[in-house]
């Protein structure tokens, strides 16, 4: 009998700790995937963003080095300036990227970093219980918003692939979500050409995934994925903002 | 070979860097530290290093920290708030174990302060500055040989412990022009970078995190870093001292402060008084050893500081119970002149 479906090499053989219906496991096996694809496991090195994307190194099977809160980007600038041939992605959530290593994504995207970016849009903050994010949706119930996002105190939830397509530096950016199967395949096609885009030295490359959690947004792993499809999508339109096909630097 | 060159403190350290093999700078500007940049942003290129103008201190420190991972020599350079900004990053390194070299050429504080040089960051450089229970290696040059000098050696103690190692100067050791002794780098013998991060290539993979969430787990890590601050309190400790041997008195003072005190000894000298100073050059690891072994002798110190006084309780934790410590401050503005300390000296003496 011919097995068809099996764990990314690049994913170690442990169980995942996240919650049920969460889809950092299925990001993680993406990206996995990809590396496998490519046959880089042992030149990729991965950084870790603070929040629940910390763990990525207790399932990534590479090498990790972990970042303060918000500082992957640079971290990673660090990393691929002294290691040009080596494949240097970062793993970031929301709370990470957004709000507080806002600075760092949009110095490294406008710098050209030949780097990837994977960000994990749940609209919440994870792992510290559930707080508002910058990508909170109006009206949202989090524990820190408690009569829902009200954008006269807390502003609008923000577009980051959108925004990092109008930079320069930025040779690819693109949404995606996991709701449905037909999205994952378009999902694991985005992240292929992410790190396609690093390897052939075209400057940086940045995936954001509309990610569900459940545990915080206080609903079923299935309600999830329909608020994913209702709520999120309508707001964070999925596609590519920005690809670029040749070196066309300015 | 050695050559002399007229040459100001910071390029004298910038000259160094690159000769003890740092290819990697990565800063923002802010005055009185902006030659150090400068000069590697033209140097570097040469030398296949890189140069990054990064968009704030809090990338610097965190590029320094990606680069370290990867196994290069790096560093960066900042002055006061600017390496405020960078603490979470020096904590992360710490705790991490990574080596790097910070240069702060100081101004004054707190918040703006001013250009002008300052010793109001000694217990920000010496008690770790961040967050968590660790420490840097910090070493106080007075001159510009010693810019030049204790930057070679920074960089070796960096690897030696994989560990952040501070520069604290200030703007006048910056600024100055002097004469530098441009001699060539004597490394040491390094233990060997097998933990960087380049990719799983036949080996298990690596981590470089300074998280520890298993029971038992973090109050580990923090013995195995207290004993490696152990080992540099045995095996760092660098001082110069200067006739202390018939001395009444003995000054205490670092950098800049010690450069005036030294002229301000000789005037004392001239009038008859029996003075000495001792010069910390690591301040962490303080040299409180050699500075209990003076007391048995010497009852009165005076730490002179530019700040309104830091050191001087590491002076009084080290020194024997009988003797008396005394204390002049001069906050920045304008350093103190030797007259002045001349002055402090006699009403103690």
């Amino acid at each position: 009998m011919k097995q068809v479906f099996n764990r990314p090499q690049s994913l170690k053989d442990v169980p995942f700790h996240f919650c049920p219906g969460c889809h950092h496991g299925t990001i993680h096996r993406l990206v996995a995937e990809a590396i496998d694809h490519y046959n880089i496991r042992e030149r990729t090195i991965g950084v870790a963003g603070v929040g629940c994307s910390v763990f990525i190194y207790e399932y990534f099977d590479i090498d990790v080095a972990e970042a303060p809160h918000g500082r992957a980007p640079a971290v990673a600038t660090g990393l691929k300036r002294v290691l040009r041939d080596r494949i240097i992605f970062t793993y970031q959530g929301d709370g990470d990227l957004a709000s507080i290593g806002m600075s760092e994504i949009v110095h490294t995207a406008n710098r050209g970093e030949n780097i990837t970016v994977i960000f994990v849009n749940n609209t919440v903050y994870g792992m510290t219980g559930g707080q508002m994010a910058p990508t909170t949706l109006l009206g949202q119930q989090t524990t820190t918003s408690p009569y829902g996002r009200d954008f006269l105190q807390d502003g609008y939830p923000i577009r980051m692939a959108e925004m990092l397509a109008t930079l320069e530096g930025t040779s690819f950016s693109a949404r995606v979500a996991l709701n449905t199967p037909a999205n994952v395949i378009k999902a694991k096609k985005t992240v292929r050409c992410a790190f396609d885009m690093q390897m052939n030295d075209m400057g940086f490359s940045f995936v954001e995934f509309l990610s569900s959690c459940p545990t915080n947004w206080g609903l079923s792993s299935l309600k999830a994925n329909e608020r994913v499809e209702k709520e999120l999508i309508p707001y964070f339109p999925l596609g590519t903002f920005k690809e670029r096909k040749g070196t066309d630097y300015l | 070979m050695e050559k002399r060159l007229f040459i100001k403190g910071n390029e004298a350290l910038s000259r160094a860097a690159i000769k003890a093999g740092c290819r990697y700078y990565f800063g923002y500007p802010i005055t009185p530290q902006n030659d150090i940049p400068e000069y590697l942003s033209r140097h570097l290129g040469k030398v296949e290093g890189c140069f990054i103008q990064a968009e704030s201190e809090v990338a610097s420190i965190n590029m320094l920290l990606g680069a370290s991972a990867a196994g290069a020599r790096a560093m960066t350079s900042s002055s006061s708030p600017g390496i405020s900004l960078m603490q979470e990053g020096i904590s992360y390194m710490a705790g991490s174990e990574l080596p790097a070299v910070i240069v702060n050429i100081t101004r004054s504080g707190p918040g703006l302060g001013g250009i002008s040089a300052s010793q109001g960051d000694y217990f920000q450089a010496t008690r770790g500055g961040g967050h968590g229970d660790y420490r840097t290696i910090v070493l106080a040059p007075h001159s510009v040989q010693e810019m030049h000098d204790l930057t070679l050696l920074a960089f070796d103690l960096a690897d030696k412990y994989r560990n952040p190692v501070v520069i604290l100067g200030d703007a006048v050791l910056g600024q100055m022009k002097e004469t530098l002794i441009d001699r060539p780098n004597q490394p040491m013998e390094l233990p060997p970078k097998d933990w960087t991060l380049t990719g799983a290539s036949g080996r298990k993979p690596r981590l470089i995190k300074s998280l520890y969430l298993k029971e038992g787990e973090m109050e580990r890590h923090n013995w195995k870093l207290f004993e490696k601050y152990q080992r540099m309190k045995k095996e760092e400790v660098r001082y110069e001292t200067s006739q202390v041997e018939d001395a009444q008195l003995v000054v205490v003072a670092f950098g800049t402060a010690a450069r005036v005190s030294k002229t301000a000894m000789r005037l004392a000298r001239a009038e008859g008084l029996r003075v000495g100073l001792f010069r910390p050059i690591t301040l962490f690891p303080f040299p409180e050893e050699v500075l209990l072994q003076l007391s048995r002798r010497v009852k009165h110190f005076l730490a002179i500081e530019m700040n309104t006084g830091q050191m001087v309780e590491d002076v009084r934790l080290s020194v024997g119970r009988d003797a008396e410590v005394y204390f002049y401050g001069h906050p920045p503005g304008s350093p103190p002149v030797p007259e002045e300390l001349l002055e402090e000296i006699k009403k103690v003496y």
